[in-house]
């Protein structure tokens, strides 16, 4: 079973109900205690990620999250929660991948947000990309961005700049897209992660 | 690199979608869940759905509707049509929805734009603007084009961004329909003005039409109703044709 952390950062209706369309089974996690009862952990968010980062703090969930051995999936202002620091808010996040979130404006010249289908290329076989071509298209709807590093990054994508898609560290996963959004590439990856062991 | 998006719009009165479709291997041509689900299967790459329902059994009749394609598509879509305040957006993100699209209520009080950019974020929040020529000038217009503003295309779309539009959708109703191509010169001038993705609308007849909106007006999407409801222009089809152009596509 898949649980996802219920903080209070947006809706997760999306999510839910392409897990159910997958037939991966879910749950909620209000409280430090229901970490236990799954075996894999999404973080879900959108919206401000200095916003996202105080839910968390207050949800009292956050200091459990960096301590997790088992599968963690973040996804998109969830993933930029792994960093150290967002400039979004001028925040500190949970500092579990050492890497840093950045706005697009003044770096790029393209339209921010960054929104719509963009390619993406998993680096060194990335197992959230099983079974997905790469290049593969996945929706993006983001203003700020994970730096590209060679360490950490698992997938890159560029707009103006490359940046991490998807990041790494241990049992820690993150992708900046919206999987739920994805077709059917974003669907094999929800099941590539539901099925994910962590050796 | 990002692709152009081709997006398929679908007018909905009481959860059912009002103009004819021509699809085949479609049990109910009327259901928008099981059309929105072809069109995703397709290749489209967003939805559009324009619910022209004003009663409140209707507004619920929306809200099932909007959680169905949430539930069963997996590709984002936008829903526009009666949002007044943001109570109205704040049900219909909660029911699945990816955006919201909003037109004359905009025009009538624009710091909706700004309360609801502040609520739910930009990216969630398409300002839909209809214009239409009148004595060499483009103007505002309200009601599906009927009502005329006073107020410039232009300077409108340019005051929608900078209170916080994520996106414009802008239709030509002097093209709407005549199935001539998009207003490609407006769509130009317009895309280079701001810095939030445009979306094309108005004029859809042909594979060729699309080509031409994406080279000579940049434009980041495109938008049409009946060339893909009837059948005349199939997403696949399509999408190859940008593609021999160089257009990028997903």
């Amino acid at each position: 079973m898949v649980g996802i952390v219920n903080y209070g950062a947006g809706n997760i209706f999306s999510l839910t109900a392409a897990l159910d369309r997958v037939g991966v089974q879910y749950g909620m996690i209000n409280n430090e205690d229901e970490f236990d009862h799954y075996e894999r952990i999404i973080i879900p968010g959108v919206g401000h990620a200095g916003a996202a980062m105080d839910k968390l703090k207050n949800s009292g969930l956050a200091e459990r999250i960096v301590t997790l051995r088992k599968p963690v999936l973040g996804i998109c202002v969830g993933m930029q929660l792994l960093t150290s620091y967002s400039e979004e808010g001028d925040a500190d996040l949970l500092g579990i991948v050492p890497l840093k979130t950045l706005h697009f404006y003044k770096r790029i010249d393209e339209k921010v947000p960054h929104m719509g289908w963009n390619s993406v290329s998993p680096q060194n076989g990335c197992v959230l990309f099983q079974g997905i071509p790469d290049n593969s298209y996945f929706y993006f709807v983001h203003s700020y961005f994970i730096e590209s590093d060679d360490t950490y990054t698992s997938a890159r994508c560029n707009y103006g700049i490359n940046f991490s898609a998807s990041i790494q560290k241990d049992n820690f996963f993150g992708v900046q897209f919206h999987p739920e959004k994805s077709g059917k590439a974003g669907e094999q990856l929800l099941l590539n992660f539901s099925r994910m062991v962590i050796s | 690199m990002l692709a152009k998006r081709i997006i398929p719009c679908l007018d909905v009165k009481d959860g059912r979608t009002v103009k004819g479709v021509n699809f085949v291997d479609l049990r109910d041509a009327g259901d928008p869940v099981e059309l929105a689900w072809q069109y995703s299967e397709q290749g489209a790459d967003e939805l559009v759905f324009l619910d022209i329902t004003a009663t409140y059994e209707g507004r619920k009749t929306t809200i099932e509707l909007v959680k169905a394609v949430a539930r069963q598509v997996n590709i984002p879509f936008t829903i526009g049509g009666g949002i007044n305040e943001l109570r109205d957006a704040e049900v219909l993100l909660n029911s699945g929805a990816d955006k919201i699209s909003i037109n004359s209520a905009a025009v009538r009080n624009p710091s909706l734009i700004d309360q609801l950019a502040k609520a739910f974020g930009r990216q969630f929040v398409v300002v839909a603007v209809d214009t239409r020529l009148v004595d060499g000038q483009n103007f505002v217009h309200l009601r599906g084009g009927r009502d005329k503003t006073e107020i410039q295309t232009e300077n409108w779309i340019k005051e929608a961004e900078e209170r916080g539009a994520g996106e414009i959708l802008l239709t030509s109703m002097d093209h709407d329909g005549t199935k001539n191509g998009f207003d490609s010169a407006l769509l130009k001038r317009v895309n280079d003005r701001i810095q939030i993705p445009l979306i094309a609308s108005g004029g859809a007849g042909s594979q060729q039409h699309f080509v031409d909106v994406f080279q000579q007006a940049n434009v980041d999407a495109a938008l049409a109703a009946s060339v893909f409801h009837y059948g005349e222009i199939l997403v696949p089809e399509l999408k190859d044709t940008l593609r021999k152009n160089g257009i990028v596509v997903r």
